[in-house]
């Protein structure tokens, strides 16, 4: 199996992933999630070694993933603010926050900061309407924000 | 009423294996071994189930549909996408209460003869992927998940895989594309998933609570199960309430609730003594109601009399101050954004519907907008491929429907909002 740029961990879980499916294009997915995992985004060149190893083309690697919100395809901001603003999000403030954003690091939606700390992308409800307004950064999980909550958080972030 | 899918979540360990059996957990297991598969099925009819996931299909006629399929393997596919906006019912299952859908979905494979699940489970919950996989790591080391299940010859494998950020995937064929690693875009049917699913192969798609309720359902039978809350759809159900109330969260009370019961008893009323204007009842793609509907009872029988529908049980309470127009610009935005594209009426009917709702909201609404939103989501409704596109249409044609007028202040310039 060409192994590409992946490491050894990489490939030993993809490895088993693999076999709890019927066929090696449901491991797609799984193996694009360890890609981001491993690189922080998907470049031409991580899917090439997706296809290669699970046995798929390189348009049928790049035509999935493309299709799915949360997989990347540039460089990202060492911190990723996934900020939710749909309906329950809103009627509690989340627009509030998204100029906040932009007014305290010059953060606009989709965009990085120009030091690389972070990048903000705005997600459609996470789950988490009942204690709204809420985002990920990262996989680390926050809710309740307020103005002064979120920026207290932030500056856990370096 | 006894909880039953929210039973013991207080505990903090709650999504131990040790405290879930303690708790009288994985009983209903050796109880289900011990009946024969078309009784399990038999008892799931009798109950009276309706699946949770939005469409409220009655569950034991679905899993009767796959098991007359003679083609193996059969797949048991629980459906964890919860996409619909305003809905976080599921998560309090998969964060806390893990064991409960596993326990179900061990029956519910048996009574199928699935040997292989799988948990779809949206990309947003990283924190319920970690505790399912720890959870499912327990059950296989207890011996109720992988082959000769508690000795008795059953055979089980689960996996927990993750989507990427794709509203789209929660619709059943949508997700089976997904899991088989391509685009998340839907099917078309018939054929099926019970006879043409994944893989091919006779596939079961349940939501996360619907598998929930099938311990319980064991353990008490069909019979007794069907007398909880409406006799029409019975059964204890997950109330998610977002938005302008003192106590928003997830309420577990009988079927049929209803929603001034919901609002004001159990979520504690409205904020900041304002009034109540208007309530999205089952997710944003349930019509909204008016505050004077809201006697009418949270069902899957009741709701569409009132011209709306239960949906995930999504309820998000607006107040007083609230723009209709702003709210109803949010939402076809969330649509235009999670339309996967595949038919022409969703894909450019929602991106119409956005431009014209926005430039309304910002104040360059024109005369005649109104009707224009109404021919085209009149174009969308029952036109579309998959029923994204009418859940977009239908969410616009009950905010015209309830609150026409402000989208005629705003066009008349009449508006109190400053827009944007
Ligand atoms: C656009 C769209 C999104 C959906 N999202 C979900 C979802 O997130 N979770 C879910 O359980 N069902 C969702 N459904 C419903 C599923 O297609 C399917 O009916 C359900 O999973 C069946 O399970 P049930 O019978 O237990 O309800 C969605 C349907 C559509 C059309």
């Amino acid at each position: 199996m060409a192994r590409g740029m992946f490491s050894e961990t990489a490939i030993k879980e993809l490895e088993e992933i693999r076999r709890r499916y019927p066929d090696s294009r449901a491991a797609l997915l799984p193996a694009l999630h360890i890609a981001q995992r491993e690189f922080g985004w998907l470049s031409d060149d991580v899917m090439r070694s997706v296809a290669r190893l699970l046995n798929l083309t390189e348009a049928e690697v790049k035509g999935t993933a493309s299709f799915y919100s949360m997989f990347r395809f540039r460089p990202m901001g060492r911190h990723i603010i996934q900020l939710c603003t749909n309906v329950s999000c809103m009627l509690l403030g989340a627009e509030r926050l998204v100029d906040l954003l932009k007014d305290r690091y010059g953060l606009e939606p989709g965009g990085t900061t120009e030091d690389g700390r972070f990048s903000l992308v705005i997600m459609e409800c996470i789950g988490a309407c009942g204690t709204a307004p809420a985002m990920l950064v990262n996989s680390d999980f926050y809710d309740n924000l307020t103005e002064e909550r979120i920026v207290e958080i932030l500056e856990r972030y370096k | 009423m006894e909880r039953v899918l929210l039973k013991n979540i207080e505990n903090p360990n709650s999504a131990e294996i040790d405290e879930y059996l303690k708790a009288g957990g994985y009983r209903n297991v050796s109880k289900a071994f011990d009946m024969r598969p078309e009784d399990i099925i038999e008892e799931v009819k009798k109950s009276g189930l309706r699946g949770r996931g939005g469409a409220g299909f009655p569950t034991g006629m679905k899993w009767g549909f796959a098991i007359a399929d003679p083609k193996f393997p059969k797949y048991l596919i629980c459906n964890a996408d919860e996409g619909e906006p305003g809905t976080f019912k599921d998560r309090p299952i998969l964060e806390r209460n893990p064991h409960l859908l596993i326990e179900g979905m061990i029956i519910s494979a048996y009574a199928l003869k699935a040997e292989y699940g799988y948990i779809y489970l949206r990309a947003e919950y990283p924190k319920a992927k970690e505790i399912l996989d720890r959870a499912i790591r327990q059950a296989y080391e207890r011996n109720y998940l992988g082959e000769n299940i508690l000795g008795r010859d059953v055979r089980f494998h689960l996996t927990v895989h993750q989507g990427a950020g794709a509203y789209i995937c929660g619709e059943e064929t949508a997700l089976i594309d997904s899991l088989e690693g391509k685009r998340g875009q839907p099917r078309n049917k018939p054929p099926f998933p019970v006879n043409v699913g994944a893989w091919r192969m006779p596939t079961i798609v349940n939501n996360v609570e619907t598998l929930a309720n099938i311990p319980y359902i064991v353990e008490i039978g069909g019979e007794a199960y069907s007398k909880i809350g409406n006799p029409e759809c019975p059964g204890p159900k997950l109330y998610c309430v977002s938005g302008h109330v003192n106590r928003p969260g997830v309420y577990e009370l009988p079927m049929g609730t209803t929603l001034r019961e919901i609002i004001y008893t159990h979520a504690g009323g409205i904020r900041n003594d304002k009034e109540l204007k208007a309530v999205i009842p089952g997710g944003v793609s349930t019509p909204v109601l008016p505050a004077s509907m809201i006697d009418c009872r949270m069902d899957f029988v009741s709701m569409p009399k009132a011209g709306s529908m239960l949906g995930s049980a999504a309820v998000i309470v607006m107040d007083e101050t609230v723009c209709m127009v702003k709210v109803m610009h949010r939402i076809m935005k969330f649509f235009e954004h999670e339309s996967c594209g595949k038919c022409t009426p969703c894909r450019e009917g929602t991106g119409w519907l956005r431009r014209i709702l926005e430039s309304i909201e910002k104040g360059n609404g024109r005369p005649g907008d109104i009707e224009l939103l109404r021919d085209i989501s009149e174009d969308m409704m029952g036109k579309t491929f998959c029923p994204l596109g009418d859940g977009a249409a239908g969410a616009l044609r009950g905010m015209l429907k309830h609150f026409e007028y402000e989208f005629e202040e705003h066009i008349a310039g009449r508006s109190r909002c400053k827009g944007g």
